[in-house]
């Protein structure tokens, strides 16, 4: 039950922060609001039993990608109360609609297996298991050294691209 | 003697093939003189004519006087024929065999000294050994297709060198009007080909002639066929109405007209009407076309001979009107008729031309109103000139007179109409060649040239052929030549010499060549009859003669620039320029109007974009969840 | 009513489509990045459920999202570093002025 009230907090929450986003004048309270989004999703990751992932989320989108985006709107402080609609703002209110509307009548007319993983089935060690998942045998060693790869690649090109000439 | 091996039969073609594959890459680096292509070129024809010899022996002694060699398989269509690239040797083939590789090898000789200052000299003989292989491929094969491969190949080798010396407008448009004209025999050709291939199931020479004697191939095919192939004939062979291209192909290196435009690639046509002779006899119409064609060709030459002004033309009108004679002694007196007078003709033709190329060494030109008087500076190509002209008059005992007795007495029996075309003839012939005679060698020299005699290497070949013009007929005195073809027909040597002469007919034969001479004579040595007198009497024959019968007018300016110039061509044109280049003008304004409208929507509004990826997505996702 | 799969994939729906409406409808390129986070974090919160409450095996779902964070980060930084050089020469980020990539 417990779990349920947490779920509608989180879940407004998670929707307050996003509507902020689009909606807030000042970049930098956009930029708030999409860190309680992020929080609250954190949140909502706990709740579906994955603990370990919403500490992932906390670092990673709040420690690092968030405080980059502040970064970034601290550094073109010029360009102030400029979260105005661009010309496409009727479009977009449609076609965001229509996505909401196509995707929950999709998900409510699939009929959706329903093996739920009673919580004493999940392993006491969720690091663990997804260490096994990601770096053991049979495992996404590939994949991990792939997307390592990327994020290298990314950081140099950022760096090269940003550079001032 | 031993019967030749077939292998040697094969380097008959394969070794003139071989020097001119030799000259054209290897030769042309050697700098300075160019020795050495000539060397390679005759000495590939010189063997290539002790191997022909001996073919001739082996033939001769060969069962059923045939020797048939297996080549290689070149094309197997499934379900049908075999081609195979066989050889066929038979009398026919075996005396053209000879006749081309004797006259390509004296002309060869006697082009080394002709073109020895031309900068082009290793290319001529490159390109004359291509024509020899050609020629000896074309007589050899055993297979209709084979024999048309070579016959566009001695078109085209024929082609390159009349246009030799490209740098002369001239020489480029008779080559291309040699090359046209010839192609529109060569479809009639391609024609009997096909029909011939779709009716007896086969091209094989030995084949096709069988059925055409069993009846397989009857009637009207059998005719369509046999015309069809003397229409590819009367291209090559330049017969009317087709001959126009033979004397503006005068253009080439005299030499080449000597070997290619008088003894040889001309003869071809007939070379090709007797191979396929029985399918000739079976079908009459077509051998009476050949004759009346031959005949008709002969007198009208002949006459347009008469008013040439210019040495090589003549003796081009006369290859024309003699090539005539040879179909017409085919048809009125079979294969070995036509080949006769062919055999005697290509040398004494030969030498013909290689006499004007010696006159035209010394005094620069070709038109006979600038020489004059040569015998004197140049002796011995005036007798040897002289001997050929005689040769071809037809006065006895040389040898132009035996083969056209033959021709004569087989047309006297079969129809008297074609004997008095070939006794006009005759008088035309003895009397334009005659007028040459007389105004090249007698009189004063009209030209400014300092004359001399020609080398010995171009004097050498010419007493060489003087000796077959004076007595390669002498080859049928004892019936030799008709029993090669024929089976053994004896009387003796000597008999056959002089007893023609008790025939009524040689001494008709023989007045009417005397009266061309004589009348030669007395306009142009004597000058009783003035020429300009008879040029303003007859002044509208005249005219038709100078004028060619205004056959180059017909061709070029109604043919050619009215009809299909300005009416076909430019119809076509309209068609090309409206219709089809107009559908794709239309095509790309629209393309490039509505690209141009397309292009403004991609005006680079980054979120537009996304908006129409997602507007898509959606459509796509409804799509798979309503189906 | 117990909390079910289907919540949390509503949920992500309607996050992705606020994701979405901002992504199209805002000038400001910082912005529109953000909203890019979100449609991610949309799509993060479906995998998550989806493993919690569909998968055979309980961690597939979280491995890929690892991956998602990875993937989030090298494109929010190369994102912002072209943010930066584009702000540099115009002074300016409005999404409309990037535009030069047209007819």
């Amino acid at each position: 039950m417990g779990i349920n009230i947490m779920f509608w907090i989180l879940a407004a929450m998670a929707v307050t922060g996003a509507l902020m986003v689009v909606n807030m004048r000042s970049l930098f309270r956009a930029a708030l609001g999409l860190i309680m989004c992020f929080l609250s999703i954190a949140g909502l990751f706990i709740t579906l039993s994955a603990e370990y992932l919403g500490i992932v989320q906390i670092l990673v989108y709040i420690g690092a990608i968030a405080v980059l985006i502040i970064m970034a709107v601290v550094m073109t402080r010029e360009v102030e109360h400029s979260n105005l609609a661009s010309p496409y703002k009727l479009p977009a209110i449609a076609s965001a609609l229509a996505f909401i509307g196509i995707a929950i009548w999709a998900i409510l007319n699939t009929k959706w297996p329903t093996t739920v993983i009673a919580n004493d089935m999940i392993p006491p060690l969720q690091t663990h298991s997804i260490g096994q998942l990601l770096f053991g045998q049979d495992g996404l060693v590939l994949a991990v050294e792939i997307a390592a790869l990327l994020i290298v690649v990314a950081v140099i090109g950022a760096v090269s691209v940003a550079k001032e000439k | 003697m031993n019967s030749i091996a077939p292998e040697l039969i094969w380097a008959i073609w394969l070794l003139p093939l071989a020097a001119f594959a030799v000259i054209i890459p290897l030769v042309r680096p050697f700098p300075g003189k160019a020795e050495p292509a000539s060397y390679f070129s005759i000495g590939a024809v010189g063997s290539s004519f002790i191997l022909s010899c001996w073919l001739l022996i082996s033939v001769w002694g060969a069962e059923g006087r045939q020797i048939l060699v297996n080549g290689p398989t070149w094309l197997n269509i499934a379900g049908g024929p075999l081609f195979n690239f066989n050889l066929l040797l038979d009398p026919l083939s075996a005396v053209m065999l000879l006749v081309v590789t004797a006259v390509s090898f004296m002309v060869q000789i006697y082009s080394r000294a002709y073109m020895h200052s031309d900068p082009s000299y290793r290319r001529y003989f490159a390109y004359i050994s291509l024509f020899t292989a050609s020629m000896l491929g074309l007589i050899m094969s055993a297979n209709l297709l084979f024999t048309f491969m070579f016959w566009e190949l001695v078109g085209l080798s024929s082609y390159l060198l009349i246009g030799f010396w490209f740098h002369r407008p001239s020489a480029i448009a008779a080559a291309k009007k040699a090359f046209l004209i010839t192609r529109i025999g060569d479809v009639g050709f391609l024609a009997a080909l096909l029909l011939l291939y779709s009716n007896a199931g086969t091209l094989d020479i030995l084949t096709l002639n069988s059925s055409a004697v069993t009846a397989v191939l009857s009637g009207s095919v059998l005719t369509l066929a046999a015309l069809g192939l003397f229409l590819g004939a009367v291209g090559k062979s330049g017969q009317f109405p087709l001959h126009t291209w033979l004397p503006d192909a005068m253009e080439g290196p005299t030499p080449v007209s000597a070997l290619i435009h008088a003894a040889t690639m001309v003869a071809a046509g007939v070379f090709l009407v007797g191979r396929m002779f029985p399918l000739f006899e079976a079908a009459p119409y077509a051998l009476t076309v050949v004759g009346i064609v031959g005949a008709l060709t002969a007198v009208f030459a002949g006459t347009i001979g008469l008013v040439m002004k210019d040495i090589k033309r003549v003796l081009a009108y006369s290859t024309i009107s003699q090539l005539g004679l040879m179909f017409l002694g085919l048809s009125v007196g079979g294969v070995w008729v036509g080949v006769f007078f062919l055999f005697n003709h290509a040398f004494f033709k030969a030498l013909l031309f290689l006499g004007a190329g010696s006159i035209n060494h010394a005094t620069g030109t070709f038109d006979m109103r600038e020489m004059g008087g040569l015998r004197r500076r140049m002796p011995w190509t005036c007798v040897c000139f002289t001997i050929a002209a005689l040769s071809l008059a037809g006065i006895w005992p040389l040898a132009g007179f035996f083969s056209k007795e033959e021709v004569l007495a087989a047309a006297l029996a079969q129809q008297p109409v074609l004997f008095a075309f070939a006794i006009l003839t005759t008088f035309l012939t003895a009397f334009y060649i005659f007028r040459v005679v007389f105004m090249v060698f007698a009189g004063e020299y009209r030209g400014s040239q300092r004359l001399h005699e020609s080398p010995k290497t171009m004097l050498i070949p010419m007493i060489i052929l003087a000796i077959p013009a004076i007595a390669s007929g002498w080859l049928n005195a004892n019936g030799g030549f008709e029993g090669l073809f024929e089976g053994h027909v004896t009387h003796s040597f000597w008999e056959g010499i002089f007893g023609l002469l008790t025939h009524p007919l040689a001494w008709i034969s023989l007045g009417a060549a005397g009266l061309g001479i004589l009348i030669a004579y007395v306009m142009y040595i004597k000058v009783w009859i003035k020429p300009d007198r008879i040029k303003g009497e007859l002044h509208p024959v005249y005219a038709i003669i100078t004028h060619k019968y205004w056959m180059d007018d017909l061709y070029e300016n109604l043919i050619a620039k009215s009809l299909l110039y300005r009416g076909v061509f430019r119809a076509a044109q309209w068609i090309d320029r409206v219709v089809i280049d107009g559908a794709a003008n239309a095509l790309t304004s629209i393309t490039k109007v509505f690209a141009n409208r397309a292009s403004h929507s991609q005006n680079g509004a980054l979120q537009l974009y996304a908006f129409v990826g997602i507007t898509g997505a959606l459509i796509i996702a409804l799509v798979v969840l309503l189906i | 009513m117990d909390i079910g799969l289907t919540h949390y994939l509503v949920l992500a729906v309607l996050l992705f489509g606020i994701g979405l409406y901002g992504a199209l409808s805002r000038r400001h390129a910082i912005v529109i990045l953000m909203c890019i986070e979100l449609m991610l974090n949309a799509a993060n919160i479906m995998l998550v459920a989806f493993s919690k409450y569909t998968a055979y095996h309980q961690f597939d779902g979280q491995a890929l999202v690892m991956f998602c964070f990875v993937v989030a980060a090298a494109e929010v930084s190369v994102g912002l570093a072209i943010i930066i050089t584009f702000y540099r020469r115009r002074k300016n980020i409005d999404i409309r002025d990037v535009n030069l990539l047209k007819w």
